[in-house]
């Protein structure tokens, strides 16, 4: 639509710097061509960002203030299997599968792109399932720990915050991600039954992604601050 | 297609049934004054805290039920209330909810039905807060900041129930913030009208737009704090709790770190001051701007400002923390950040007052809060600069220097701003003028009574008397005058209290009395003024979104016998309306031309 506004012209073909100042300083959008469910998504993982940053720098501060010494983690995260006690097996199988979940999770944003109705919903269907099978690897690590007598409130391996901190971090992100299967299974049966086709196009299950994605990312350092440090 | 094509290619489809209109409504300005309503009722809960605090403070013992459990409840409620659940929500919830769609010319939020939900969450919250009054051992009485260890160890008022349903009240609150926050960021962001620069938008919308960026990224941190307290409350666990002795007996924790929590819980609490502060810096500009018909001095620098303080508040909060033992060091870093903020702070004063400078100044009752808010917010931040220095600080701290300095700067002042703001946008509302005698009755009062209140407190903070202790008479160091003082204090609080009776008899007297205001009773120029209905309808806009071609405040533009151009105003309509007082000129008096001609 043609409208003089009394604006300069767009920059859209100069490119770079040129053309992201264009876009800030143009109408109506800040993020040209991106739907507001999209950008709504990225601002609320950025606030998300900040919860799960003050999870992770309260656990290292308690574990710095924290008398008694701090469990060895590759010790506690072992499993013994045909005999041997291998470290950190349960997380490394844990981890592998929610990264292959972002993997088939962006096949089906792909497929989506070229609106293959079929197999993004597969393709979402299979993501879920990578989620539900972390989450119940988890609900199995839990129950282990439990056995093994570590409480939020007192472990016999040594600090008290070490289980605090491992129930609660990992509980928050146990959340995420089965929140995150919900949402995936109802976009899928939506893709499947065709509502996006109505509609024209297949928006929410990039957003879907972008927010499986992130659930991913955060694993990745608390992989790493907790259970590698 | 932007979201502006999209809102004009689709019906508008309003709702019918009175239900889907004023309970469940998915309308940004139904949802602003259950916000509001809402938040306002929680205030007056919170005012008349305040009067019996000052009673007991003033006249001690003259209230029965005044012990000094009930004493510090009542302290730690009105705080808690007045911070988060008055001012957050009504400036974002009710303000932002209202004025954001309207001044960017979209038809609604974005995404409309979590907007609804924010609100029933904040409902919720607001229950839960409430039920905390009602619950065995009554609200907790921790002081606003629910500092551990104390706030959760017995002997604390309230920390049975209290703290579990103040720290699940304040979670459900974040819930609603985020869910309002990012339909505010993202209308602003991604749904503006034809035209709309970011750099054509009013400065509300720039306040209101920042300060939610502030509360989407501080939130977490208090979120997080709630979360890990209710767990050492709730499940044992030691993230705050030291090991300590508690009458007598060692409690079940160990390690833990109760500065953790102060840091956390000022990550949020010096952003939260400007969440407060920016919506008002932004509904204040365009208050002045509009009743002083000139515009608003250094609109760009202004917009930097509020980028710059918002920034800004993120490095600064361990000034809070200048006595809690933390590493000297810090103190030199955050007391220079402190200092930095002054900078962008005093710019927009200078602004404000330069607009102000040479204006057609119209002493109305929005202005008259406007020009209050200035001297009140130049009175707060300037002891601010004491207290951010931590060597003066350290002595001021805890005293009553400090309940002046916040209560000006961040209680007094925004809440000015609230009812200027409140008599200026009510007739958009409601189509409907507020009373102007009464306005101007409820301002004085309010206005010197806020003075007589908080100037003494001034003093009787370098005297020495601490804040937050129950009774005052058995201090040798505490003179005579200071009493006097302390009752004249009360009197004014009791009278400013009592006074808001008549905002509030004005707010709904004039909904049916008030005078009809038509479309654009203050002649201003930004999009809310220029709506086809008073009230304005769902969608707000008709078929079409309106087309802006300048910014909001071509106010007294020379050469034309309007003294506004609203937004909408094009180059070709303002060359008509030249060439229409030319000839009015030449018509009238050829010879007397008082502005020598155009």
């Amino acid at each position: 639509m043609a409208m003089n506004t009394g604006l300069e012209p767009a920059l859209s073909d100069s490119g770079g710097w040129k053309q992201l100042s264009g876009d800030w300083r143009g109408d109506k959008e800040a993020f040209k061509g991106v739907p507001w469910g999209k950008a709504m998504m990225w601002i609320f993982l950025l606030s998300d960002t900040f919860i799960f940053s003050c999870f992770l720098v309260g656990y290292m501060s308690v574990r710095m203030t924290t008398t008694d010494p701090w469990p060895v983690p590759s010790e506690v995260f072992a499993l013994t299997i045909a005999g041997e006690s291998i470290p950190l097996i349960l997380i490394a199988i844990m981890t592998f599968i929610l990264i292959s979940s972002s993997g088939t999770m962006a096949m089906a944003v792909n497929f989506g792109y070229r609106r293959d109705r079929r197999k993004t919903a597969a393709l979402m269907v299979m993501t879920a399932l990578f989620g539900a099978s972390f989450v119940g690897m988890q609900a199995f690590e839990w129950s282990k720990l439990i056995e093994e007598g570590v409480r939020p409130w007192g472990n016999p391996m040594g600090a008290a915050q070490f289980g605090a901190s491992f129930f609660m971090i990992t509980g928050f992100h146990g959340l995420h991600v089965s929140i995150g299967v919900i949402y995936l299974l109802i976009v899928a049966f939506k893709v499947a039954r065709g509502d996006y086709e109505r509609k024209g196009n297949y928006q929410i299950v990039e957003i879907a992604g972008l927010y499986w994605h992130f659930v991913d990312l955060v694993w990745v350092f608390i992989f790493a601050f907790f259970y590698l440090w | 297609m932007a979201y502006a094509e999209l809102a004009e290619s689709e019906e508008i489809h309003e709702p019918k049934s009175f239900i889907t209109r004023y309970i469940w409504s998915q309308d940004h300005k139904v949802i602003a004054v259950q916000y509001s309503l809402t938040a306002i009722f929680v205030g007056l809960i919170a005012l008349v805290l305040s009067g019996l605090m000052r009673m007991q403070i003033g006249f001690p013992g003259s209230l029965e039920f005044m012990d000094a459990s009930t004493y510090y409840q009542a302290m730690t409620m009105h705080g808690m209330i007045m911070v988060i659940y008055l001012l957050t929500a009504l400036f974002l919830g009710g303000f932002g909810n209202y004025l954001i769609p309207l001044m960017v010319g979209a038809r609604d939020m974005v995404f409309p039905y979590v907007n609804m939900l924010s609100y029933w969450f904040y409902l919720l919250s607001v229950i839960v807060l409430i039920a905390s009054f009602f619950a065995p051992g009554g609200p907790t009485g921790a002081g606003w900041t629910l500092y551990p260890p104390q706030a959760i160890t017995q002997g604390t008022p309230g920390a049975d129930w209290g703290i579990i349903l103040m720290l699940v009240s304040l979670a459900i609150f974040i819930v609603a913030a985020t869910m309002g926050g990012l339909n505010y960021v993202t209308t602003v962001l991604q749904a503006r009208t034809h035209g709309m620069t970011l750099f054509r938008m009013p400065l509300t919308v720039w306040g209101i737009f920042i300060a939610t960026i502030l509360a989407l990224l501080a939130f977490p941190a208090l979120f997080v704090s709630a979360v890990m307290m209710m767990f050492d409350r709730l499940l044992g666990t030691s993230f705050f709790m030291p090991a300590i002795i508690s009458l007598g007996q060692p409690l079940d924790h160990e390690g833990g770190s109760p500065i953790l929590f102060q840091h956390l819980f000022w990550f949020f609490g010096h952003p939260e001051v400007y969440i407060v502060a920016l919506p008002a810096f932004g509904l204040v500009s365009d208050l002045i701007s509009t009743h002083a018909r000139k515009n608003i001095f250094g609109y760009r620098m202004m917009v930097w400002a509020i980028i710059a303080i918002g920034g800004l508040s993120f490095v600064v909060w361990a000034h809070h923390m200048y006595v809690s033992g933390m590493n000297p060091y810090f103190g030199f870093f955050f007391a220079t950040t402190t200092l930095i903020i002054a900078v962008p702070t005093a710019l927009k004063v200078y602004n404000w007052v330069l607009t102000l400078w040479r204006g057609n100044i119209h002493l109305t009752v929005p202005m008259l809060f406007a020009l209050a808010f200035i001297l009140t917010f130049l009175v707060g931040g300037l002891t601010g600069l004491f207290l951010g220095n931590v060597i003066i600080d350290v002595p001021l701290s805890d005293t009553y220097f400090v309940v002046a300095h916040f209560h000006m700067v961040m209680g007094v002042a925004p809440i000015l701003v609230v009812f200027g703001s409140i008599y200026h946008w009510y007739p958009k509302i409601t189509g409907r003028m507020m009373n102007e005698t009464l306005g101007q009755i409820h301002f004085w009062i309010t206005f010197l009574g806020t003075y007589a209140i908080y100037f003494p407190m001034h003093y009787l903070g370098f005297l020495g008397m601490p804040r937050r202790y129950y009774a005052y008479e058995d201090y040798e160091f505490i003179p005579q005058s200071a009493h006097d003082l302390n009752a004249f204090i009360t009197v004014a609080a009791l009278v400013v209290g009592v006074s808001q009776v008549l905002f509030l008899f004005n707010l709904f007297w004039s909904l049916k009395h008030g005078k009809k205001s038509g479309g654009n009773p203050w002649r201003a120029n930004s999009l809310e003024w220029l709506t086809p209905d008073t009230p304005p309808a769902h969608g707000n806009w008709g078929a079409r979104l309106p087309v802006v071609h300048r910014w909001a405040y071509d106010y007294s533009v020379p050469g034309i016998e309007q003294d506004f151009l609203p937004q909408t105003c094009t180059e070709e309509e303002l060359t008509q309306l030249k060439l229409s007082r030319t000839a009015m000129d030449s018509a009238s008096s050829p010879e007397s031309n008082p502005e020598g001609g155009a």
